[in-house]
């Protein structure tokens, strides 16, 4: 892309493209993890051997990355639900604030959880 | 690039030519209350006699002046120099998302034409003889008419929505925005005929609540909720009829 | 067709949000202290609760997430055709029959 123009600077916006890359992101992780939990059809061996691979330093990053991913995609979407079906008292700038922060809070209890 | 040499003078780029064309830099006196729009006057006037540009009123109420100000669409006549100009810069661009005629002047029939195609335009059903009908100010449906009411067709809306640039089918912010007003006008006799035209590709649906309208609306316009609304009507008509 | 869709998009969305916050808070109480095959089947294995609640995630999200790629590829790419719709259709079935071998997988 050619780089953010004067006119998409501001918080609605960013919200927006965030939503929409997560979204992208998540649905290309899709079928990798609905494959990867097919492994157990296998046995939980098939499964165990893939979970080992999960503790690699690089899969565990990523999987940081989905938890935070799906959480700002979950909270920004919300927002845009109460945008087009609850009354219009505002824009909800603060909604994305509190959006960005719960993900936050969910990647740092997933740093948390696995050390 | 060369920077503001002194307190006295801008550094103005300006587009000349149409869609191919370049900026033009030129050094523009700097005076303590000055708009944009003087800012292009005098380039005008004392540099470039053949630089097109648009404007009325001068005051803030026409919306003919509108262009793309470092970035952004904003009302020239109401933009004061001191609040956009970054060390002395500026960067003036026609409005975005139309045919550029000339230098700073834009085309707007691609703009009307949507806003005629979303069904702007009121049909009334009574006749000469009916008696004239009570509106009812504080009805919810007026005041949802009355919020939207005051646009005045400047395209500061269109040229901000990115979706309008990413979307061609997209009727656009303002179009949309007419269309919910009829929606709320009791008196208008084909409701039913902008819900179809809404809710085809390029209606209200493609709308992702960006909020850029509602950011740059110089009139304080919320486009945003106006095609929110035409969602929720969609729905409900889908839900009851079948009909989309 | 766009109404429809819209409609799918919305309300597929207002079915993830709670799926979403029960899956999210199961990860990250199953993933301290590592995560063992066994762990995870324990937990799903003959489990009709979450046999139910991984079943409606599926299809939620295999409505989901093809609507919204349409989207982007509609704005982001020359592709808008009839066949872009024919391939998200496509996509939908894919991720439904992936998501729910893998439902089986953990349940059965």
């Amino acid at each position: 892309m050619n780089g953010v123009r004067g006119s998409q600077r501001h918080a609605g916006f960013a919200a927006f493209i965030i939503h929409r890359l997560s979204g992208v992101l998540l649905a290309l992780f899709l079928p990798m993890h609905f494959l990867a939990l097919g492994l157990a059809l296998e046995g939980a061996g098939s499964l165990d051997g893939f979970l080992a691979f999960a503790e690699l330093p690089w899969v565990k990053a990523s999987e940081w990355g989905l938890v935070v991913l799906l959480s700002v995609h979950l909270t920004f979407g919300l927002r845009v639900l109460a945008l087009e079906f609850l009354p219009w008292h505002s824009a909800r700038k603060s909604w994305i604030g509190w959006g960005a922060g719960f993900a936050a809070a969910a990647g740092l209890l997933f740093v948390v959880a696995v050390r | 690039m060369a920077m503001s040499d002194d307190n006295n003078h801008l550094q103005v780029s300006i587009w000349r030519g149409k869609s191919e064309g370049r900026f033009v830099t030129y050094r523009v006196p700097a005076r303590d209350n000055q708009t944009v729009l003087d800012v292009v006057t005098w380039v005008q006037r004392h540099r470039e006699p053949s630089l097109a540009y648009r404007f009325a009123c001068r005051v803030g109420v026409c919306g003919s002046c509108a262009m793309t100000v470092n970035g952004r669409p904003r009302w020239t006549c109401r933009t004061h120099v001191r609040k956009v100009a970054r060390d002395g810069r500026l960067s003036i661009e026609p409005l975005r998302n139309l045919p550029c005629i000339k230098d700073l002047v834009c085309d707007m029939t691609p703009f009307f034409d949507k806003w005629q195609r979303a069904g702007g335009r009121f049909k009334g059903a009574a006749g000469r003889g009916d008696p004239i009908p009570r509106l009812e100010r504080s009805s919810p449906q007026r005041r949802a008419a009355d919020a939207a009411i005051e646009c005045i067709n400047c395209a500061v809306c269109y040229s901000a929505c990115d979706t309008v640039a990413w979307n061609p089918e997209y009727l656009g912010p303002a179009a949309l925005n007419r269309a919910w007003t009829l929606i709320n006008d009791v008196r208008h006799a084909e409701q039913d005929r902008i819900l179809s035209v809404v809710a085809r590709d390029g209606g209200c649906h493609a709308c992702h609540t960006h909020g850029s309208c509602v950011e740059y609306c110089p009139v304080e316009i919320n486009p945003a909720a106006s095609i929110a609304g035409l969602k929720r009507h969609t729905l409900r008509r889908l839900f009851a009829s079948g009909d989309s | 067709m766009e109404v429809r869709l819209f409609a799918l998009q919305r309300l597929s969305a207002m079915f993830l949000a709670p799926l979403v916050m029960v899956h999210l808070g199961l990860i990250l109480y199953a993933v301290g202290g590592g995560l063992t095959a066994d762990e995870i089947l324990a937990r799903t294995q003959g489990n009709v609760g979450w046999a139910l609640f991984y079943g409606v995630f599926v299809l939620a999200a295999s409505v989901h997430a093809p609507i919204g790629v349409r989207n982007v590829l509609k704005e982001w790419t020359p592709w808008r055709k009839r066949s872009l719709d024919v391939a998200m259709l496509i996509l939908a079935a894919a991720l439904l029959a992936m998501g729910l071998r893998a439902v089986w997988a953990v349940i059965v």
